[in-house]
């Protein structure tokens, strides 16, 4: 009796632990391939090749497909999320960078950087039914929770575009800090959050007026200015925290979302680029561009508890339970 | 002699040291200031200039502060052990030394109690630095901060016996500014204290070798891979291979017979 209730325990316990296994998926720019990492144990399970230059990453509704931008193969890929086999292709015009699903997962809109434009995909059809002239090198791009708003931000241009998803026509634009490099709307749609890489700053857009709410200066003492270029930025679900990669600083900044105040910054591998959080919100991945590592870092204890090596240039990341 | 009276032999020489820890404010004092100085100055300043790839036993990127804390717990207790040695000195200078010596107790056992009493002094001083290190957001594992105790009783035991051995050689008291320049600052900064072996490779081989050999470089591997919950067994046993050979020629160096005692004209 003994043993079959040991080994009735052991199943709950691994089937538990499966239950909670999280996976990390991470784009390998010089790799070519996809890294996924299993963060509870810090480790690379293994690498999945997927074609040249694999950049901006997305995870769809319910986890079941990947979208992958490849940009040499100028091409956005679908793989499915559990076997990582490639399942179908998105015209996404030439050398695809960033894009945004939008929540129901129904579009995807891809910023052409060096044809200055938004492409939008249905992604049902797999096929672009708008191209919406933006401004010159449109990098970061992001699509509104309420399903309203594309904002689209151009580097050289120095502006955040609206678009009206209805229309997909821009209906204004703000202008912000040099080299916009990403952007992020708070999960009530009330705010946008633009990291302006030259500048190192951090703008805070009010999206009901699209004014700046407020500027947010980064400095770390001890650096110089040319080190500080914000990128990724992502907020959490009950908008109490944000936090900004910024770059050759090797560091992630922790913001207080409500005071809009930096209040930490957390050293992790060098030229942190992109972030993602853990399911739960309980952890913040980053990739490290130039250490080929992701660092994660627990949230509770605002703590970078590993950095794993992954690959050579990891560059865009998602999480997945 | 029974038990009892090396209990007592050893609860003196203990006390005694200790006793002139907590009196003596300004040594307790000063010997807190210099790692602190090198903490919030030192490592502070080099913060932006030295990046540290990811070496065992950390897990990811840390400041220079982070890495240079297991170093200035190991100069803490190499300043004791020296610290000790000065006060062997200064003890025979003034003559008490000769009314322990002829403790009708065996030598190496009132060296070793001399020795403990060190160690346990210096064991005080490396925790009230790693609290304060704690308010400096400087903080390991929680079980780290037990672990560390036996490493540090370890590293503080090679160091003590290293002072004690110098201080068989000593001949008075003028002497000890050689022993700032010959053996407490090579041994501090040709070491993993301030920089990691592979980064002192990268300058120069000879730092690299010399820091390799180096003991305090394994007492400081020993106390930074505990302080990270880590076992380093190499650390561990050259540590305290070179803890058994210091302690078996300063006993020697004591013994007026044969040591350096004869020398000394029978000091």
């Amino acid at each position: 009796m003994k043993p079959i209730f040991l080994s009735c325990a052991l199943l709950i316990e691994q089937l538990s632990i499966a239950a909670q296994a999280e996976t990390v998926i991470v784009t390998l720019e010089k790799d070519n391939a996809l890294a996924i990492v299993d963060p509870s144990e810090g480790k690379l399970i293994k690498t999945v090749d997927i074609g040249q230059r694999p950049r901006g990453i997305a995870l769809g509704p319910e986890n079941k497909y990947l979208y992958v931008a490849v940009s040499d193969d100028n091409e956005i890929k679908i793989i499915d999320a559990e076997s990582y086999k490639l399942v179908g292709q998105l015209p996404s015009g030439e050398d695809p960078e960033t894009f945004a699903l939008s929540p129901a997962g129904g579009r995807l809109y891809v910023s052409n950087e060096d044809d200055h434009l938004v492409t939008v995909i249905d992604v049902k059809a797999k096929k672009a039914i708008a191209q919406i002239k933006v401004g010159i090198e449109p990098e970061g791009i992001a699509v509104s929770n309420d399903n309203k708003w594309v904002a689209s931000a151009s580097e050289t241009t120095n502006m955040v575009h609206w678009i009206d998803i209805k229309t997909n026509q821009i209906v204004d634009n703000t202008l912000v800090d040099a080299r916009p490099r990403a952007v992020s709307f708070t999960a009530d749609n009330a705010q946008l959050w633009v990291t302006s890489e030259m500048a190192g700053t951090l703008t805070i857009l009010d999206v009901a007026t699209k004014k700046p709410i407020k500027k947010i200066k980064l400095n770390i003492a001890g650096l110089s200015a040319d080190k500080i270029q914000p990128v990724g930025v992502v907020i959490d679900r009950e908008r109490r925290w944000g936090y900004v990669a910024i770059g050759p600083a090797n560091r992630v900044a922790v913001i207080n979302a409500q005071t809009l105040e930096v209040e930490k910054f957390l050293l992790v591998g060098q030229r942190v680029w992109n972030l993602a959080f853990s399911p739960d919100q309980k952890r913040l991945y980053t990739t490290n561009g130039r250490s080929n590592d992701v660092s994660i870092i627990d949230l509770e204890n605002y703590e970078v508890v590993k950095s794993v090596a992954v690959g050579r240039f990891p560059w865009g990341i998602v999480s997945k339970p | 002699m029974n038990a009892i009276h090396y209990w007592r032999a050893m609860c003196g020489i203990v006390g005694r040291e200790l006793w002139r820890f907590v009196t003596q404010r300004e040594r307790f004092i000063s010997a807190l200031v210099r790692p602190l100085v090198w903490l919030f100055i030192f490592a502070a300043g080099f913060r932006a200039a030295l990046g540290l790839a990811i070496t065992p036993p950390y897990e990811t990127y840390i400041l220079y502060e982070v890495y240079i804390t297991p170093g200035l717990m190991g100069m803490i207790q190499l300043f004791n052990g020296m610290q000790s040695s000065l006060s062997m000195v200064y003890d025979r200078e003034m003559g008490s030394m000769r009314i322990l010596m002829v403790c009708p107790l065996p030598r190496w056992f009132l060296l070793l109690s001399k020795l403990i009493a060190g160690v346990a002094v210096s064991v005080l001083q490396v925790y009230v630095f790693l609290i304060i290190a704690w308010f400096y957001d400087i903080k390991a594992p929680w079980e780290g901060y037990l672990y560390v105790l036996p490493a540090l009783l370890l590293s503080g035991a090679m160091l003590g016996a290293l002072g004690l051995l110098l201080s068989s050689f000593i001949k008075q008291l003028e002497s000890f500014a050689g022993v700032m320049n010959f053996v407490i600052f090579p041994m501090f900064f040709m070491s993993t204290a301030l920089y990691p072996l592979w980064k002192m490779k990268e300058s120069s081989v000879w730092l690299h070798h010399f820091a390799s050999v180096n003991p305090f470089s394994q007492a400081v591997e020993l106390i930074r891979f505990s302080l990270y919950g880590r076992f380093n067994e190499y650390a561990f046993i050259y540590t305290l291979a070179a803890f058994i050979i210091f302690m078996i020629v300063a006993v020697l160096g004591y013994n007026p017979s044969k040591g350096m005692m004869m020398k000394k004209g029978g000091r």
